[in-house]
């Protein structure tokens, strides 16, 4: 394993010629460099990448669709594109070089969970201009696995294959793997004896320590949790290994920074705050100081697996799915949390913000689990009061807690829609 | 002792004919409904002929339902039948839930009641005198 100052001389290395490839290849950085005064043939240590400025998601999507990529077409391969559900799409672009260690990023998590060509990865992100399904599909392939390459929805098909295929590794979204077992076991099929699951890789959304649990326990394997984000690749930025305890940055290919968000000042390492990522090798579309909207920390030490690439805890959230509820942030994983403490409801909620008068109104959906007994209107009022009671104590907002029929949530088979926010609206 | 169904409702636009149809598909009949209502969601509260395989469709169409014990006593259909059989909890210190009544035909009436010790409850009336009504009864 190399060390970590062997890490740092490639990323300095490969940091000097992206910014310089930006600053001549790329009008945009070419402009914002200028304006901001960095000279990027200046840069001789890592921390002088401090001196150059933010690029923002609103900057990638200004430059839509070809603005961002620094080499010619001819030796552009693929293209990927965010989701766009905010406004105008976010494009990457991927050279033979970028989808091959994407590829790389993404097979050490298959590899971090001992996997290899004897393993049969069933592959149920979206495929498409979502970078889950082809950077899962990359990455399976470089690791040598058996590639089922299903893509999302059609839960019923998915199961099937899932027993008749002997898939050992899963990868989708964690909601999906949720939906996947639980459609499964209502089905009259047990995950434990009829899937040969071992490890799953699930990312793309923020999960709790204790829905990553439940999954575990439904489908009796080990789920390692992967980020990443169309902006700088694809879902591999960063992969936990078996200790289960933070996730392995790939910083061959990126250099991380978190940042406070409201000041944009550079935080140490162990301090929660916005992930910033600089790609060190990417040709087609590198990023520069990359504000990922990301709420993370750099997990100080070294890991217990022995790996020397540092690790950033799993997500707390994003800058962007962080609600401000009278003036409190709150994160959807805070409720997780809370929720989970409760075994008489299920993992699926949905929030739902009002404004009443000038005051936010918070309602929490919550399914009840079948162990429930609902049979007084008071057990079920009772209940509500106990959750709403746990979450006002951890998160100082008062939240109204509403217990919804079974399955009236709407179940996703990409990303889950978790927030509903409604404030805009006239009351 | 008596099988009581209960459901856990929405209190939404055909909910209870959704309801309604799940059990008359599963070829059950209801002796007795009643609903709690609150203005979120309602309880619904079914006597059957089968309660077991009334929760059993009613949960495959992803419905909260599930078996509650309740106690079916007989009482004397004048004034006054209810207030003795309520004087006779009062003294046995036990406390009811809810209840509702269940059917009336010439000299008597049927009520159910939600009591905390079921089993307690129907030994006590039936040594006071009173006619508990049982599953089979239906």
């Amino acid at each position: 394993m190399a060390p970590h100052e062997q890490l740092e001389a490639i990323q300095l290395e490969g940091i000097k010629k992206t910014v310089i490839n930006c600053y001549e290849n790329v009008p945009f950085y070419h402009e914002l460099f200028d304006e901001a005064g960095f000279d990027p043939y200046a840069v001789e240590t890592l921390e002088d990448v401090q001196k150059a400025p933010f690029t923002t998601k609103q900057d990638l999507r200004d430059n839509y669709p070809y603005g961002m990529f620094a080499v010619p077409m001819e030796d552009v391969r693929e293209i990927h594109m965010s989701s766009g559900t905010t406004g105008i799409a976010t494009v990457g672009g991927y050279t033979e070089h970028d989808l091959d260690f994407w590829g790389d990023c993404f097979a050490r998590g298959i590899w971090y969970a001992d996997g290899g060509p004897k393993d049969v990865a069933h592959i149920c992100y979206g495929y498409g201009l979502f970078t889950g399904g082809l950077g899962a599909h990359h990455g399976s392939l470089k690791a040598g696995c058996t590639t089922i390459p299903m893509s999302a929805g059609n839960t019923e098909r998915q199961i099937r294959v899932l027993r008749e295929m002997g898939s050992t590794i899963l990868m989708c979204t964690p909601s999906y793997a949720m939906h996947i077992a639980d459609t499964a076991i209502a089905m009259g099929i047990d995950p434990k004896k009829d899937f040969h699951l071992r490890a799953g890789i699930h990312g793309a959304e923020a999960f709790s320590d204790n829905f990553r649990r439940e999954l575990e326990k439904k489908l009796d394997y080990k789920v390692l949790d992967v980020y990443g984000l169309t902006e700088t690749m694809g879902p591999g930025v960063a992969i936990e290994c078996m200790e289960q305890n933070g996730l392995h940055l790939a910083e061959d290919h990126f250099y991380a920074e978190i940042i406070d968000p409201e000041t944009g000042e550079v935080l140490p390492d162990g301090e929660w705050g916005e992930l910033v990522l600089t790609t060190v090798d990417r040709e087609a579309t590198p990023v520069v100081r990359y504000r990922t909207r990301d709420i993370t920390r750099i997990i100080p030490g070294e890991c217990a697996c022995g790996r020397t690439h540092r690790r950033i805890d799993r997500l707390h959230g994003r800058t962007d799915d962080m609600l401000i509820i009278r003036g409190v942030n709150v994160f959807p994983s805070q409720i997780e949390d809370v929720m989970k403490t409760f075994d008489q409801i299920s993992s699926w909620y949905q929030i739902e913000l009002t404004r009443k008068g000038h005051l936010d109104v918070v309602t929490l959906k919550v399914e009840p689990n079948p162990n429930f007994d609902f049979d007084e209107v008071r057990a079920i009022e009772q209940l509500q009061r106990d959750i709403s009671s746990r979450l006002k104590s951890a998160l100082s907002v008062g939240i109204r807690v509403r217990i919804v029929e079974p399955r009236s949530i709407p179940r996703s088979e990409g990303k889950a829609v978790r927030v509903i926010d409604n404030r805009g609206d006239d009351q | 002792m008596l099988d009581q169904v209960t459901v856990f409702l929405e209190n939404d636009k055909g909910r209870l004919s959704a309801l309604t149809r799940v059990l008359s598909d599963a070829d059950i009949n209801m002796y007795a409904l009643t609903i709690a209502e609150t203005s979120d969601y309602g309880l619904v509260r079914i006597v059957c002929n089968k309660p077991e395989e009334a929760v059993k469709a009613l949960r495959a169409a992803d419905m909260r339902a599930s078996v509650t014990e309740v106690v079916a006593v007989t009482v004397p259909n004048r004034p006054g039948g209810l207030a003795e059989l309520l004087q006779k909890f009062e003294e046995l210190d036990l406390n009811i839930d809810y209840g509702y009544c269940f059917s009336v035909a010439g000299e008597e009436a049927v009520d159910v009641l939600k009591v905390s010790d079921a089993k307690r409850a129907s030994e006590a009336l039936a040594a006071a005198g009173y006619r508990l009504v049982t599953s089979e009864d239906l």
